[in-house]
């Protein structure tokens, strides 16, 4: 049979999903949720230890004595200053400026790095490694990757690797062991709360899984499913590929594209960074001139929302998971934006949204209204421009 | 009692002409359409040639049939039902196979085992390909201008083609002037490494010509072949409920329907004229019918070289058509099957008989198989474009037995010797023993076999050369070329007389368009 891949944790993973909800990710499958309901999942990531098997993230390792200079070409971080055992979050754009897609790179050692990205991009990054002295090496389908996301991890991690995470900083790597198993370990994430992701080689996947599970059963460790990871990436205030914004090589139109100052990447974009980069000149013009969009959060206000809601008698309903659909976002009688993403925050008790507002509506505290649907019928929410991350524990980076 | 007189006389009951027929009786004509067989169709038929086994005889896939003729003509509701064709396999001569199928993912992973640039290459390769062919496709229903002519109609035409042109970014105009000038086999070497990928997309730029994979300009033909993959759900390859002659079928119903009269055994000798117009037809019997205007769904020179004497052309118009070139280039052969053949590189997976089989396993084998051609050869191995009609729809075969229907290129028209029983049979061996050598067992599970060279397609089809689609899609043959410079607007010297199948524009593929934009010409013009 040709099907899709399955993850080196399958074995146990697929013993563990109750609900059969499996999801595609990148030419694996992966669960959605392990229980029928995303609460407790969901609580695992905010309130104790939750093991997410990421593995169909893409991995390249770029090594050679270019290979800075290559990352240093193709992102907007200025990858000379990086150092090693260092992790730098970033996106990359074509030249005009536009983003293609978004990961993280880590400094392996001197001359080697590791990409992750959404969609595959060894040929955009073989096209702009031409004369130079590196290699390009995907490594998805050999590397199992686990993402262990929430405040008791560092604890769980303690228990079963050989040197102890402690002084392990945020966004920072460290090679270490756990039960003989050689992993890197970072302190990275798609949550926005104390985490890390754990990168093994295949044949070990099994013997880390049932060791984190075993030591982390006294700390409520739970595995979890990408479906809570979404919600809480809302409440991060991180974006999707493919569902916050559309990939220059998927746009059929201009206006599908964005820039990174679009995105509210401007952090990421060194343009004080020395040499040419993919998408420079484009970049600067933008930053000169300002953006036309900007990715902010919504909140919505939901003494509104009841009130909409309660004209047909009913209390607000909202679904309890992330929901990756487009919703128009007006002032007055005009749209000026739309949401990407919305969800249900648990922690906060709101409904929140990644949305897309054209200037100036994007300033914060701007007063919006996003639409729901009301017994079938089209309405609106009062909702306002609030800062990114809408939730952001002080352990995260702590 | 049947009449003699009508508004408009079709010639020719294949999809054009039936379409055509149609449109004309939905605007209130009076439409009959004169068939020269006893079934309607042309080269969209499927007949019984062994009992039981229904061949899709000559065409045999969907994909360009215009989505607006489905609606307009409510063809669902007269039995057309267009099924999937979700994959194309390609064995490799060293045992391997390359596979696609309608999932991008597990696409991508299968082209990865080859290739993990060509995995990328791939879906870059297809969005540049649907951006150009999106890019192109609004030029299909436009009626095309005539760039020298001040007749009003044709400024206005040439001005929403330049309006059109203004519209599309510096790169979509790169991307088409490239298109148009390539071979697709340059194009596909910038794009992919992996042969039997290179192979099996150039197979698709040389269908219905006689050229090769090297030879400048098929890039385009390639890109004709994306057209019908971008209208949303409509996009993919398809194979019509009971083949191709389920196309004709559906169409005649509808046509029917709309109160056209359909005569087969029919076979027009000539057109009438009257007063320098076509006023009517005589058949080959001798009976006379007259009309106000006639439609010609039949091939460039049998309507204007066949059907009208040339002193009603301009003698110029004449030598154009003439020099139109229809070098018919491919054959069918089609198979009835006992069973179904174990092709030795195919994981046991039968879904992939679901889909399409394709041998072509580099652009090198197909340029092989040209060369043959070029000198009068039937090629010793050839390109084929396989599929199982009765994996896709069970009716075309008795339960537990199947039909095969290959596309077989290059098979000139003009092959040495020309054609007889023994070409045929070579043909038919050279099929064989290329499926052979990926399938051993195919001769084990033959019923029966009809093997179509270019001479059968004229002899049965009807069509001139035999080319499938009724004259190349060669670059110099396109829309206001096609079929020759001045008249790609449907009319002909000749008034009265119009002219709408493959041969005109925008060309062959089981569209229809070209019947269509006929019949709203027409009646513009007013009858």
């Amino acid at each position: 049979m040709f099907n899709l891949k399955t993850t080196p944790f399958h074995e146990r993973t697929s013993v563990l999903c109750q609900p059969q909800n499996w999801r595609k990710w990148a030419g694996y499958f992966v669960a959605g949720s392990y229980e029928h309901t995303l609460d407790s999942e969901y609580w695992a990531i905010r309130n104790a230890a939750a093991l997410i098997d990421v593995t169909p993230l893409i991995k390249y390792i770029i090594k050679g004595k270019d290979a800075a200079a290559l990352l240093h070409r193709v992102t907007t971080r200025d990858i000379y200053k990086m150092k090693v055992e260092q992790v730098y979050y970033t996106g990359w754009c074509d030249d005009e400026g536009k983003m293609i897609d978004d990961g993280t790179v880590s400094r392996l050692d001197d001359s080697t790095f590791r990409l992750t990205a959404a969609e595959p991009n060894l040929r955009w990054l073989t096209m702009n490694a031409v004369g130079m002295d590196v290699s390009i090496t995907e490594v998805t389908d050999e590397i199992a990757t686990l993402s262990f996301q929430g405040p008791n991890t560092r604890k769980v991690l303690n228990l079963v690797c050989e040197k102890p995470v402690d002084e392990l900083k945020y966004f920072r790597l460290m090679t270490n062991a756990i039960k003989g198993a050689q992993v890197t370990i970072s302190r990275t994430g798609y949550t926005g709360d104390l985490g890390y992701e754990i990168w093994m080689d295949n044949n070990d996947a099994l013997k880390v899984w049932d060791t984190l599970m075993e030591a982390g059963a006294d700390y409520g460790i739970a595995p979890v499913g990408i479906l809570a990871m979404d919600m809480a990436r809302v409440e991060a205030g991180l974006f999707m590929l493919d569902v916050d914004y559309t990939s220059t090589t998927h746009a059929w139109i201009e206006a599908q594209k964005s820039s990174p100052f679009e995105l509210g990447l401007d952090w990421t974009v060194a343009l004080d960074k020395p040499g040419y980069f993919v998408g420079r000149r484009a970049l600067e013009r933008e930053k000169k001139e300002g953006s036309a969009w900007k990715m902010v959060g919504l909140e919505v206000d939901w003494d509104g929302m009841e009130r909409v809601y309660k004209q047909v008698g009913l209390p607000p309903q909202i679904p309890g998971m992330a929901v990756r659909a487009s919703l128009p976002v007006m002032v007055g009688n005009v749209q000026v934006g739309y949401a990407s993403t919305s969800s249900w925050s648990p922690l906060l008790k709101k409904y929140i949204a990644l949305a897309h507002l054209q200037r100036p509506y994007y300033e914060l505290g701007t007063a919006v209204r996003m639409e729901i649907t009301v017994e079938h019928h089209r309405q609106h929410a009062p909702a306002k421009v609030v800062k990114l991350p809408f939730y952001e524990p002080e352990w995260k980076k702590r | 009692m049947t009449s003699n007189n009508y508004d408009a006389i079709i010639i020719g009951g294949g999809h054009n002409g039936l379409v055509a027929a149609a449109y004309l009786a939905r605007a209130g004509k009076k439409v009959v359409v004169l068939e020269r067989r006893h079934i309607v169709g042309g080269a969209a038929v499927t007949e019984e040639i062994f009992p039981g086994y229904k061949f899709t005889e000559f065409s045999y896939v969907v994909s360009l049939l215009r989505p607006e003729i489905i609606r307009d003509l409510e063809l669902p509701k007269h039995g057309l039902k267009i099924l999937p064709l979700p994959s194309t396999f390609t064995p490799m001569e060293n045992g391997d196979y390359l596979a696609s199928w309608d999932d991008h993912d597990l696409t991508r992973r299968e082209i990865y085992r080859h290739s993990p640039l060509d995995a990328e290459a791939y879906d870059e390769y297809a969005r540049v390909m649907a951006r150009a062919a999106k890019a192109i496709k609004p030029i299909i229903n436009l009626i095309p201008p005539d760039p020298s002519s001040l007749h009003p109609r044709d400024l206005f035409n040439l001005l929403k083609l330049g309006q059109y042109a203004a519209s599309l970014s510096e790169k979509e105009l790169y991307m088409i002037a490239k298109l148009v000038t390539q071979s697709s086999a340059d194009m596909l070497e910038e794009w992919f490494e992996t042969d039997a990928l290179k192979g099996t997309k150039a197979a698709s730029g040389i269908i219905g010509t006689f050229l090769g994979p090297r030879s400048p300009g098929t890039a385009y033909v390639l890109l004709h072949h994306y057209m019908g993959e971008i209208d949303g759900a409509f996009r993919a390859w398809g194979f019509a409920k009971g083949g191709s002659g389920g196309v004709s079928g559906a169409i005649a119903n509808a046509a029917r329907a709309l109160g056209v009269e359909i005569r087969v055994n029919s076979p027009v000798k000539q057109v009438k004229v009257k007063n320098g117009r076509a006023a009517g037809v005589v058949l080959e019997n001798g009976d006379e019918i007259d009309s106000k205007v006639v439609l010609s769904a039949a091939d460039p020179k049998r309507t204007f070289i066949q059907f009208v004497e040339p002193k009603h052309f301009p003698d110029e118009f004449v030598t154009a058509i003439q020099n139109f070139r229809v070098r018919g280039s491919s054959g069918k052969v089609n198979i009835a099957l006992s069973r179904l053949p174990r092709f030795t590189a195919l994981p046991d997976e039968p879904a992939l008989y679901r889909g399409a089989v394709s041998i072509s396993p580099s652009i090198d084998y197909i340029e092989r198989a040209y060369d043959d051609a070029k000198y009068g050869q039937i090629s010793r191995r050839p390109y084929l474009d396989m599929i199982f009609p009765s994996m896709i729809d069970p009716d075309m075969a008795p339960p537990g037995q199947h039909v095969l229907s290959c596309f077989v290129q290059y098979a000139p028209y003009d092959v040495e010797g020309g054609w007889d029983d023994e070409k045929r049979n070579q043909l038919g061996e050279a099929v064989i023993s290329t499926i052979e050598q990926y399938a051993p067992d195919i001769r084990e599970c033959i019923v029966g076999m009809q093997v179509i060279s270019p001479k059968d397609i004229e002899a049965i089809a009807g069509i001139t050369g035999g080319n499938i689609f009724h004259g190349e899609l060669l670059l110099h043959q396109i829309f206001f070329l096609r079929p020759v410079p001045q008249w790609a607007d449907f009319r002909t010297p000749l008034k009265g007389y119009y002219f709408g199948a493959s041969g005109a524009h925008p060309g062959g593929g089981v569209m229809g368009a070209a019947g269509m934009l006929a019949a709203k010409e027409m009646l513009k013009d007013g009858f």
